[in-house]
């Protein structure tokens, strides 16, 4: 990590926003948030999707008790047509 | 009479199939991908009589969660989702696919399929085995995808896999059905349902696949891409029921002299 990225870090955790990357992207939320929190923000209320968070699966279950940590790497999946 | 009447009654027997314990009337898996829009994938699903569907998992686009999913045309409730690996050149980017389809729609039964490169897509089978063993460990239900293979077919039998699914064609070609000889070869093996699946590129593929004794045809483009893809979905109905029928009735052996079907007695003179 360059002393930039720390710089730019610390200032992310000082204004309580954290860095995480989701389906590729990288994106802010807010310090403590969970992966149901994640899912609200993105506007995915009650939708049949999947979370893999650095490759484990979240189980649906466990999307309010699991929080985000900083450089997390989620995939949010679903069905779409396929042969 | 009595012998007639029984015959009769044979040519009416509603049988349908069953893979991993489910039984279903069908035997016509079609894919939802590559239509127009949503609205005809539904028309044409429904115009199949499919009551196995395969989808895909992908991520979701997040600048537009609100669009329209899949779910709300073609019901879960109604229609088998079969999720697939399409698109999964390694096994454990198959076995990770299929784990986040089991958390999504928790379906155990499960499309394996682990491609080769381009242009061809041929199931990569040292990948598939190893995707295959994975799954089974982990209580996955497989119907796998792969090479018209007798030996190779057996093993994935042998592993537990619940079907197997060898290639008619290379996928999306709509060559149809290159090698029935093989086909039938794994047929005559097999204890598990074997079905063909891709390659097929019309009806008649479809019926000649049903002709081989497959327990059941997987097809997507052949549909899709067709100029009126509702009513091809109606001909692979037809046609997989005739070709069902005609493997069943048994066909008339064939001959290179002609044996004319009028009396041949009683001819004016």
């Amino acid at each position: 990590m360059t002393q930039t990225e720390a710089q730019q870090i610390n200032a992310q955790i000082d204004a309580g926003q954290i860095a995480v990357e989701v389906n590729g992207e990288r994106r802010q939320v807010p310090q403590g948030a969970s992966v149901a929190e994640l899912l609200g923000l993105i506007g995915l209320a009650a939708p049949k999707v999947a979370v893999e968070r650095n490759l484990e699966i979240v189980p649906r279950s466990a999307w309010a008790t699991t929080p985000l940590a900083e450089g997390d790497r989620l995939e949010i999946v679903h069905f779409i047509g396929g042969g | 009479m009595q012998a007639d009447e029984g015959r009769v009654e044979e040519g009416r027997v509603e049988e349908g199939w069953t893979v991993a314990g489910r039984h279903f009337r069908s035997r016509l898996i079609v894919g939802t991908g590559r239509y127009k829009d949503l609205p005809e994938t539904k028309a044409a699903i429904e115009a199949s009589g499919a009551e196995i569907v395969t989808v895909a998992v992908r991520r979701v686009n997040l600048s537009d969660a609100s669009q329209p999913m899949l779910q709300d045309f073609v019901s879960p409730d109604r229609f088998t989702y079969l999720p697939n690996t399409a698109g999964c050149f390694t096994a454990q980017d198959a076995v990770r696919t299929l784990r986040l389809a089991r958390e999504a729609g928790g379906w155990n039964l499960v499309k394996l399929e682990v491609l080769g490169p381009p242009p061809f897509l041929y199931p990569d089978m040292a990948a598939t085995f190893e995707a295959a063993a994975a799954l089974l460990a982990d209580g996955f239900e497989v119907m796998v995808y792969c090479a018209d293979d007798p030996v190779a077919a057996k093993r994935l039998e042998e592993m537990g896999c619940v079907a197997i699914m060898p290639l008619g064609a290379p996928i999306g070609s709509g060559l149809g059905v290159a090698n029935p000889f093989m086909i039938k070869a794994i047929i005559a093996q097999a204890r598990v349902p074997v079905l063909v699946d891709a390659g097929i590129g019309t009806a008649s593929d479809a019926a000649l696949a049903m002709e081989l004794g497959c327990d059941a045809v997987l097809l997507n483009s052949a549909i899709a891409h067709a100029r009126d893809p509702v009513r091809m979905a109606r001909a692979m109905k037809a046609a997989v029921e005739a070709g069902r029928d005609a493997f069943l009735a048994g066909r008339m052996p064939r001959s290179t002299a002609a044996d004319p079907s009028s009396p041949t007695s009683g001819l004016i003179r």
